[in-house]
């Protein structure tokens, strides 16, 4: 959304401040809501993205100690007794610390007590390269989690989408894991005035955010705003590029991209992050082995290098994926 | 250390603690045998020794509070009320269990009476508890959360973390710490700089109370103060119950580790003797305390069979709870 001119009935507002928006619909929507967090109550959050939440929901709203395991574990327990906690994990590189409690207790709660137990859990967490924030403060750590049944995971790259799935993730009664890329903060976009249920956005439901006909590019967040300039520049190419943007992970929705895939016969992915054990690898090797009769050039995956993520600017900005590399990625595949 | 008053728990109460720690001996001797057989898969952790801890504590709970606990837990499920024959069941993989056969003998979990679940991962359930007590603070439910955990618990991260957040929250919960001596094969002097746990309940400003962990009657005093004050909104409580594990840890281990006449020592000061001698003090009869023992092993057995004769699960039920909608 870059119109000037707001449509009746929206607001204007950037993806850091839809944040606090989102959270402060669910709330006042379903008292069962409650929000914890490091420093997310009386300071506001890190990032100013939850301000005002503390002085409008009260106690529902809980700053904690630094103590991230501490942090989750006591969701999975509020939820136990029908809460509906959402925790805020600072930066996602965190989830480090409480891989134990995201991966062994929350997903597996449903399953390992043979269906006694749900466990409305929304984790929140910054994610992303971009800013400049070093090693361990700006990992796409979406990925980490990909191979543990149990966790939804969303990864919205507008201001709509941030809005619309981090209502249904608190709304779902399963784990849902919402990464949230700062490198996006200050991406504007346009929200219902009042809280408006039409603006929820489905779990599970892609996005096709440019059509086209020559080349399937698939991306999140950081990578599908890169991937549609990409897709300008390939115009002048004469090449027509269609963009997709999953916005959930898991489940995935390979529906839109096999019908995209039908269309273009090529596919490109492109995903922040090291290479191996992802989402972009795995949708790969499934195009190829489900539906390599669609396909006239190996399906592509384009990935960020097998190193953490550097600080300095231009090893960052040499790391990450451009338009330029997305378009010229997407061009060999049309000529294969 | 903490011992009991003169009148800690009237006659029909000890009796009937004495009957459910009659009730977990025999289930657990009952799953040692299945486990020898290989009726049980993987691996258990028993607790012969420990049930004075669990069945103390949980009579100073009321209904709508709720417990959590390791992997070692069949003494605690069972004692916050679990059928005993869906325990077995889960043990033994069957579609009846408690748990539809998911999780087995280190996850036992009856949410209907508030056994929130059995953990195999050392401290992750800390936390848990620590949840739903906040949940309760919140509601104004005044229900108050119980975690079991052995002295091995108290050098992994979730325990200071839920420690230190209960306490600076003035949360409802009962930090039940089952010092056994051991962590997993390790005497707790190799592993633990200062083998006093109940101080770290200073460290996290609440009361630590350490008190015989074979005496149930003393558990049952203890654990009602502690219930008290965390239903009145004073917070939590460390309690140390000194206690021992009379098997090793798993099958594998014989314990070969022990010193020469530990187990001796602790075997003459089993909880199921303890409370019989108390039961004498107050004019029980030997035929009295036989009589109760012998229809726990009834009970247990005639659960233990319906438990073997129930089905095994489908293998499609697999699919089954990863999602809510599969």
């Amino acid at each position: 959304m870059s119109t000037d001119t707001l449509t009746p009935g929206l607001v204007r507002i950037n993806y850091r401040k839809v944040i606090a928006r989102a959270l402060a619909d669910e709330l006042a929507t379903d008292p069962t809501v409650v929000f914890l967090g490091e420093d997310v109550g009386v300071a506001g959050g890190a990032f100013k993205a939850t301000e005002g939440l503390k002085d409008r929901f009260g106690d529902r709203v809980r700053d904690t100690p630094i103590s991230e395991q501490a942090i989750v574990g006591t969701a999975v327990g509020a939820a136990l007794m029908g809460l509906r906690p959402v925790a805020e994990i600072m930066f996602a590189d965190f989830a480090g610390v409480c891989f134990d409690q995201i991966v062994n207790t929350l997903a597996k709660y449903r399953y390992t007590t043979g269906g006694q137990a749900k466990v409305p859990v929304t984790i929140r967490m910054s994610n992303g390269a971009g800013s400049g924030f070093g090693p361990q403060h700006s990992q796409a750590a979406e990925n980490w989690f990909l191979n543990v049944p149990g966790l939804k995971i969303v990864v919205p790259g507008t201001v709509e989408d941030l809005y619309g799935l981090l209502r249904s993730a608190i709304r779902d009664n399963d784990p849902v894991l919402v990464f949230e890329h700062k490198n996006l903060f200050a991406l504007k976009g346009e929200i219902p005035a009042e809280p408006d249920d039409s603006f929820i956005v489905p779990i599970g439901v892609a996005d096709v955010v440019r059509a086209g006909d020559d080349v399937t590019v698939v991306a999140t967040q950081q990578m599908r705003h890169r991937a549609v300039q990409a897709a300008d520049l390939l115009t002048a190419h004469g090449i027509s590029a269609e963009v997709i943007d999953p916005r959930t992970l898991v489940p995935f929705d390979m529906e839109t991209v096999r019908a995209s895939l039908a269309k273009t016969s090529r596919l490109l992915v492109v995903q922040e992050g090291p290479p191996d054990g992802g989402w972009g690898a795995t949708l790969v090797a499934r195009t190829a082995a489900e539906n390599f009769e669609l396909l006239d050039a190996p399906p592509r995956l384009l990935a960020c290098d097998p190193t953490p993520v550097p600080y300095s600017g231009p090893l960052e900005d040499a790391w990450l994926p451009d338009a330029q590399r997305i378009a010229d990625a997407a061009e060999r595949l049309v000529d294969y | 250390m903490t011992t009991a008053t003169t009148d800690a728990a009237t006659r029909e109460q000890l009796l009937d603690m004495q009957r459910r720690m009659h009730e977990i001996r025999f289930f657990e001797d009952i799953t040692k045998d299945w486990f020898s057989r290989s009726l049980v898969r993987g691996s258990t952790h028993l607790g012969q020794g420990q049930e004075a801890v669990s069945v103390g504590v949980t009579s100073a709970l009321r209904e709508g509070d709720t417990t959590t606990c390791t992997y070692r837990g069949h003494a605690t499920v069972l004692a916050q009320g679990a059928p005993l024959d869906r325990a077995f069941a889960e043990i033994l993989g069957k579609e009846q269990g408690l748990c539809g056969g998911k999780g087995g003998s280190m996850h036992l979990t009856d949410l209907s009476v508030g056994a929130l679940g059995s953990f195999a991962i050392v401290g992750a359930h800390l936390p848990v508890s620590t949840g739903a007590a906040w949940a309760a603070q919140l509601l104004g439910t005044g229900a108050v959360s119980a975690t079991f955990f052995g002295d091995g618990a108290a050098n992994i991260g979730t325990f200071h973390e839920a420690m230190n957040l209960a306490g600076v929250w003035k949360l409802p919960v009962l930090f039940v710490l089952e010092n056994n001596l051991y962590g997993e094969y390790s005497p707790i002097a190799t592993t633990t700089a200062n083998t006093d746990l109940r101080v770290r309940a200073d460290t996290y400003g609440m009361p630590g109370i350490r008190v015989d962990g074979n005496d149930v009657e003393a558990v049952l005093e203890v654990a009602r103060q502690a219930v008290e004050r965390a239903r009145a909104g004073g917070g939590p409580t460390l309690i140390e119950a000194m206690t021992y594990r009379q098997s090793g840890h798993s099958r594998s281990d014989p314990a070969a580790y022990r010193p020469p006449g530990e187990l001796d020592e602790w075997l003459a000061r089993d909880p199921l003797l303890v409370a019989a001698r108390r039961l004498g003090e107050l004019g029980v009869s030997e035929a009295e305390l036989d009589a109760v023992r012998d229809r726990a092993q009834e009970t247990v057995r005639a659960a233990a069979d319906r438990a073997l004769a129930w089905d095994e699960p489908a293998a499609d039920r697999r699919f089954d709870d990863v999602w809510e909608t599969r």
